[in-house]
């Protein structure tokens, strides 16, 4: 190889701070790029004209107002457990076991409705829900980080293990709860006396986790931001060594913040099971535990940038809905669609922290 | 100069970072055979020109000659083809692989073992290295693994030879060493380059000095003709005095006295060895020793940060109100007025939040003290200001995060942090490690100031020259004990080098 070779074509460098507009342009491009391969693959691959594929999915998301609603109680759901999560990851403690977290949060709830849905005065049995469902949630954050402060465990595989058991139990519960025997379904809960079953607000049904989304982003942002506790969080997240030098328990933090985080994805478990679907099944997360990760990673663990991308998410997951049944496609394909918007969005933010150079043209080489 | 007759020489090398100009049209020769000492402050573009030399960063404008013929250095790799090498501030070393597997790996060859160990060992005599090929990186001292970088380069077939402040982590003899090898390579007719902070290594090793500052050539100068005074203006742009002052400690009072303290790491290592000693108030007390001779876990002791096996740590107050440290939370011995500043070798490691701004800096001692849930951001916005303002910290805001300012500048506001809570007994280690001449003054006199009001000082220092000028007495520890304790006017640089490498 010849060292005196030319200059190489393109080379890196780490941007320091970039303008927001800039930043949020090369984003803004990035979505759009993306919408142009969506368009040139699914072209290509179903011969459907593609503005008819992005028209469905609008109207999948939006297209009535019963849709709208379903949509915004789906980002609402999504978006507190990956504010729960955020918690958790801003001390690096990589809690992925939002989904175990959110089934115990179920299992508490129903326990609740299904034990003492006739024994109890409403207000009451709704409280008993609250307390065993954030308990519950809390209990599975705080195992975790128990064994993480005494032994030092690897938090990943221990929260993730937390979620087959979660998953297990209530698999159990099923079982013994089912109704009617044999049909290995709960069914729905105190179908005829609705107790335990959350109020509607402003007689609308959706409306109870959008609120509770919007008191739980602004708490999130609220308390890691100008609390002592987020601070604390904060410190150890970035410097577990600057931690133990100013005197901050590190034990302490890890326990108390992760059941804080149990604690909020034990709630969505109430809404889900005692608001929302008003049963439950091993399935009632369906996997959003794991999609936060993504929400909250995307949004570089800003609360306010997590309502954008799990609209995204959601967004993108109820349009796949409408595009296969309107096409006759399968899910598949709106998950294809929804891996490479991901992509490009993911992707852009190399764009942001890199300046590409690419090679000057030299003069020599134009004449030859 | 023609480019032609030196082994490398850069012409007009520019490179910017984002809006930051750290080279600007910088010239640099270097000929067969000497030894150049690239001199500067922090932050003057000193090891940035040389990344560039070395194929670590790509120049935005200007040319690079290496024996005469242009060339374009994209990559280490083209660097090392070139027979160029650097050995950098911090090692790169695989720890859990040996000598002689770190300095053939990546050297694309079919690796015949015996022929490079003999390679290997011949390089060693031929130049005065000590190396055990088969010796893990993990068990070897800060020199031991210096010298494996630099046989890797060697190895490698480097003519040019970049060492990046290859003294600042060595012992007096070790330097000894390390010189008297690079005088070996420099007669084989190796170039090299040694960029340092210290004159008078500068006025030792080297043929001649270039100065940079600000990113551009502020001169250079033969070193036979120069002195460290004539460096340091050139270096600073402006007249500055090298001497530190020494105020007489006025009505010393036992402030602190240690006593029998024993410390075992976490992996069973006794550390720290029966050590007593006592501090007196409007003292400087110096510390000298190796790297890693128990001064870290001393000081941790002391700030309740590390768990001692025995001993006890009795702080006595203005009015000789005796209290026992040992046992106490770290909080609450500071609220005694006991403060650590250590500067480890991260910099950012222990003490500061690199990607916090500055005000949730300063904020790390004392947020605990703020209302009930949340934290007060009024008072270290002012604490920041003012140690900003004071200390002359450049930053292009109280909002940008620390891990982005210049080492200097991260030092300033981590001693800064630590003298701002007023301390009583102020424990600092390395608090200029890697700083520049204009900034140590400034951290000295800092330091001086707070002798003055009366604190008693720790000092723990690697450079011995400055330890014997600014302290009062300087204990030195060896392998975790005490050698001796020595009165820092009557002591030679020579006795302390023994003392810190030899129980006498």
């Amino acid at each position: 190889m010849d060292s005196r070779s030319k200059e190489p074509l393109f080379h890196l460098t780490k941007r320091g701070a970039i303008p927001k507009g800039k930043a949020m342009a090369i984003r803004v491009l990035a979505v759009v790029l993306a919408l142009i391969v969506c368009a040139v693959i699914t072209g290509l691959t179903t011969g459907i004209n593609p503005l008819e594929v992005y028209s469905s999915i609008v109207s999948g998301a939006f297209g009535s107002s019963r849709k709208t609603w379903i949509t915004l109680q789906d980002v609402s759901i999504l978006l507190i457990i990956s504010l729960a999560l955020t918690i958790a990851f801003r001390m690096r403690f990589w809690n992925i076991g939002g989904e175990g977290q959110v089934l115990m949060g179920g299992l508490g709830s129903a326990a609740c409705m299904i034990c003492l849905g006739d024994k109890v005065p409403g207000p009451l049995l709704m409280l008993l829900m609250l307390i065993s469902s954030v308990a519950l949630g809390a209990l599975w954050g705080f195992i975790p980080a128990l064994c993480k402060a005494l032994w030092n465990t690897n938090e990943t595989l221990s929260t993730l293990m937390m979620n087959y058991i979660a998953t297990q139990l209530v698999l159990f519960y099923t079982i013994r709860w089912e109704v009617p025997k044999g049909s290995g379904k709960i069914g729905i809960i105190n179908q005829d006396s609705h107790a335990g079953w959350l109020p509607q607000i402003f007689g609308s049904k959706y409306l109870l986790p959008i609120i509770v989304a919007v008191i739980v982003t602004v708490f999130t942002y609220v308390y890691i931001k100008y609390t002592k506790h987020g601070y604390e969080v904060r410190v150890v997240g970035e410097s577990p060594k600057t931690s133990v030098y100013v005197g901050i328990n590190l034990k302490k933090v890890f326990i108390r913040t992760m059941i804080l985080s149990g604690a909020l994805c034990g709630l969505v478990g109430l809404l889900l099971v005692g608001g929302i679907n008003h049963t439950l099944t091993a399935t009632i997360s369906d996997g959003r535990g794991f999609t936060a990760v993504l929400v909250s990673w995307m949004a570089q663990f800003n609360p306010f940038a997590m309502i954008i991308t799990s609209f995204i998410i959601v967004f993108m997951d109820r349009g796949a809905g409408e595009i296969a049944t309107r096409f006759d496609l399968n899910q598949s394909f709106g998950d294809i669609l929804t891996g490479i918007i991901l992509f490009f969005i993911i992707g852009c933010e190399f764009f942001i922290n890199y300046q590409i150079h690419f090679r000057k043209k030299d003069r020599d080489h134009k004449e030859a | 100069m023609e480019p032609g007759t030196a082994a490398v020489s850069m012409r007009g090398i520019s490179k910017s970072f984002d809006t930051k100009k750290a080279n600007t049209g910088v010239d640099f020769d270097l000929y067969k055979g000497e030894i150049v000492s690239l001199l500067g402050e922090n932050g003057s573009g000193k090891t940035t020109l040389m990344n560039m030399l070395a194929g670590i960063y790509f120049p935005d404008e200007g040319q690079i000659f290496v024996d005469g013929r242009e060339v374009k250095i994209s990559s280490p790799a083209q660097a090392s083809q070139l027979g160029i090498g650097m050995v950098h501030q911090h090692f790169k070393l695989v720890d859990v692989f040996t000598a002689w597997e770190n300095i053939v790996l990546g050297a694309e060859e079919k690796y015949d073992v015996p022929a490079a160990k003999a390679k290997i060992r011949e390089i060693c005599d031929l130049y005065g290295f000590v190396v055990d090929p088969d010796k893990k990186i993990y068990n070897m001292t800060v020199s031991e693994k210096q010298t494996v970088e630099i046989v890797k380069i060697i190895y490698r077939g480097a003519q040019i030879l970049i060492l990046d402040e290859p003294t600042a982590v060595l012992t007096p003899q070790e330097c000894e060493r390390l010189f008297e090898v690079m005088r070996n390579m420099k007669k084989d007719g190796k170039s090299i380059v040694i960029i340092t902070h210290k004159l008078n290594e500068v006025m030792e090793i080297s043929d001649r000095v270039v100065v940079l500052r600000q990113g551009q050539n502020a001169g250079q100068l033969e070193t036979a003709k120069t002195s460290a005074q004539e460096m340091t203006d050139m270096m600073v742009g402006h007249a500055v005095t090298l001497d530190i002052e020494r105020p007489e400690p006025v009505n010393p009072k036992k402030r602190l006295v240690i006593s029998g303290i024993n410390v075992t790491d976490a992996e069973g290592v006794k550390k720290v060895k029966n050590v007593s000693f006592y501090m007196n108030s409007g003292e400087i007390l110096g510390i000298a020793g190796i790297s890693g001779s128990g001064q870290k876990e001393l000081l941790e002791a002391i700030a309740g940060i590390q768990k001692v096996d025995s001993g006890s740590v009795t702080y006595i107050d203005e009015n000789g109100k005796e209290t026992e440290l040992i046992g106490m939370h770290p909080q609450d011995i500071r609220d005694l007025g006991v403060a650590l500043s250590f500067v480890p070798e991260d910099r950012l490691g222990m003490g500061l939040v690199g990607n916090m701004d500055i005000s949730e800096n300063m904020m790390l001692r004392t947020f605990g003290e703020s209302h009930k849930w949340f934290t007060d951001r009024d008072r270290p916005r002012k604490v920041a200001e003012n140690v900003v303002d004071v200390l002359e910290v450049s930053t292009p805001g109280l909002d940008t995060p620390v891990r982005r300012l210049s080492g200097g500048n991260i030092q300033k506001i981590l001693v800064g942090r630590e003298i701002s809570s007023d301390p009583k007994v102020l424990l600092t280690a390395y608090a200029v490690r890697g700083l520049d001449i204009n900034s140590s003054y400034k951290i000295y006199d800092l330091i001086n100031g707070q002798k003055k009001k009366g604190v008693a000082v720790l000092f723990v220092g690697e450079d011995l020259d400055v330890l014997m000028q600014i302290s009062d007495k300087i204990m030195v520890l060896c392998d975790g004990e005490v050698s001796d304790i020595v009165d820092a006017q009557k002591v030679t640089k020579n006795d302390i080098g023994l003392l810190m490498t030899s129980m006498s």
